[in-house]
């Protein structure tokens, strides 16, 4: 990561802990459901009418459902980091306490060959993109296997 | 069993990246379709548009968009947007009003001019817009999507790329001889997995291109039909049903499930659900189905419809395939028109377009491509945000 301010790409939806960043999710007081992005009005299961949400931060860990990549750039308002364009990969990842998945990018250096469904990831937080002004972050998904260091 | 209403007329323009207004598209659609049901556009009381997003203010008001282009005469409009399920939900008001007995006669059109490339979200900053949030964030395009399922099926039930390419290549073929479609054209497998990678294990002949195309369908009472045609086909259902909470698949556009912590997943999941209302409705099920025309997105995604409209239990989609079960001539053949492969999406038109295709089937008009003897046909659709849609016609 470079010098300048660091900015979350979006705002709310993150810590940037430098050791254990977490999603930050919101849950229900009523009926214990989780929502990410935080849903902060009313919870959405039909048969409950609750309007305590309180923060959460999410499972720092989860296991794969699937995976995929993007060979190509995607459009705007995808920012370029790359040129030229470097594929990506992007993972679905189930979080077991909060059952529900989760999609990311994974951390630069991991193939799709390199997963497969169940496999465990940990969460990372890691730049999206740069501009002149600030470095944007964003949560990533990262091996535990510890072979890549993103 | 609800009541039933008729599709006395079809019509639909070509399939292309013909680069015009989509307004001509619709106007030609629906000429088509009075043509062949007979019918004038003064016969019409009521019009319903299936919008688009992508062709400015006269796209979200297409019922009227229409009207005018063909001639202001005073009939009433809806106009309707559902993503990719618009043209259902556009043919379901037409059907609920004739039911209703507010009108006997209802046409439904839709028609898009696409751009190249990628499906973008509307331009401007919108972080509050999950469409938007999806490709600024994770870069996840609609084929990211597709793909996920598609390698989900490989770790689940040893899909092989093969068997998607299978997929691909049988609609090929089948689409050959469709004067609509865009590609007309024999592709092998081998001639597939030599095609790009787009999203792995997804290449560019197995993900859908954006296409300029329009459809449009009579719809009538069926007193009406039957003074205009002695065996009309009739519409037995029309589902336009969204997810049950909680929707533990990922979909389009959104970047993550609803948790299930809380609330079990429903019996059904969405997907399964939206052909099962459909089956419902008309009293019908998967085994009296003669053909059916689901949304390939991608080729993956169609073996995924086998299962979800109840072809076969999860994980033998590959197999029904490599049987040779829904290529013509077999029991259930699918996507007979050649599917999206070979049209590419015009969005509002595309589940109108699969009605047009189903209703020539069971009138015995699909030409080389005909399934003998077919007399009860399905449509299965998807539209992003929740959107299902399925409609069963009989004869």
């Amino acid at each position: 990561m470079s010098s300048k301010t660091q900015v979350p790409a979006v705002e709310g939806w993150f810590t940037t802990d430098a050791d254990e960043p977490t999603l930050i999710g919101t849950r229900c007081r009523a009926c214990g459901s989780y929502f990410f992005p935080r849903e902060t009005y009313l919870c959405r299961n039909p048969d409950c009418t609750s309007r305590e949400l309180d923060d959460v931060s999410l499972s720092r860990t989860g296991t794969i459902w699937s995976f995929t990549n993007a060979c190509y750039e995607p459009p705007p308002p995808y920012v370029s980091t790359n040129d030229p364009f470097e594929p990506f990969t992007i993972a679905a990842v189930e979080l077991a306490a909060e059952r529900m998945v989760v999609l990311g990018q994974m951390v630069d250096g991991v193939d799709v060959s390199d997963l497969h469904a169940g496999q465990t990831v940990e969460l990372v937080i890691d730049t999206l993109f740069e501009d002149d002004e600030a470095e944007y972050l964003v949560w990533k998904w990262r091996p535990t296997d510890g072979k890549r260091a993103g | 069993m609800s009541e039933e209403v008729a599709v006395l007329g079809v019509g639909m323009h070509p399939w292309g990246k013909w680069g015009r207004n989509f307004v001509e598209y619709g106007v030609d659609a629906a000429q088509r379709a009075l043509a062949d049901a007979g019918l004038q556009w003064d016969d019409i009381q009521f019009l319903a548009g299936s919008d688009t997003m992508r062709q400015g203010y006269p796209g979200y008001v297409t019922g009227a968009t229409f009207s005018q282009a063909l001639g202001w005469k005073g009939n009433r409009v809806a106009s309707c947007y559902a993503a990719c399920a618009s043209g259902a939900q556009a043919m379901n008001v037409a059907r609920t009003q004739i039911l209703a007995g507010f009108c006997d006669v209802a046409m439904v059109v839709g028609a898009d001019t696409s751009p190249k490339g990628f499906f973008a979200p509307n331009s401007g900053d919108r972080p509050d817009d999950p469409d938007w949030l999806r490709f600024r964030l994770l870069g996840a395009t609609n084929p990211t999507y597709f793909a996920l399922y598609a390698r989900r099926r490989m770790e689940m039930f040893g899909a092989s790329e093969q068997d998607f390419a299978k997929v691909r290549a049988k609609n090929a073929k089948h689409g050959l001889s469709n004067e609509y479609a865009r590609y007309q054209k024999d592709f092998s497998v081998d001639e597939i997995l030599a095609s790009a990678m787009v999203a792995d294990p997804l290449r560019l002949l197995e993900i859908c291109a954006t296409s300029d195309g329009g459809a449009a369908i009579v719809l009538t009472s069926m007193d009406f039909a039957r003074k205009h045609s002695s065996n009309p086909v009739t519409v037995a259902a029309i589902s336009t049903v969204t997810p049950t909470y909680p929707q533990t698949v990922v979909e389009m556009p959104d970047i993550a499930t609803d948790s299930a912590a809380a609330v079990a997943p429903p019996d059904r999941p969405f997907r399964d659900a939206i052909a099962h209302a459909a089956y419902e409705e008309s009293g019908l099920g998967p085994d009296d189905l003669d053909l059916a025309e689901v949304y390939d997105l991608s080729s993956a995604l169609e073996l995924d419809w086998y299962e979800n409209i109840g072809l076969c239990p999860e994980g033998d989609a590959e197999k029904l395939l490599n049987d040779g079960v829904t290529t013509i001539g077999g029991r259930v053949p699918v996507n007979t028109s050649g599917g999206l492969g070979c049209f590419g999406e015009a969005v509002p038109a595309q589940a109108i377009a699969q009605v047009c295709e189903i209703t020539r089937q069971l009138r015995g008009d699909a030409g080389d491509r005909q399934v003998e003897g077919a007399r009860v046909g399905l449509t299965v659709n998807q539209g992003l945000f929740g959107h299902g849609s399925s409609v069963i016609l009989k004869r």
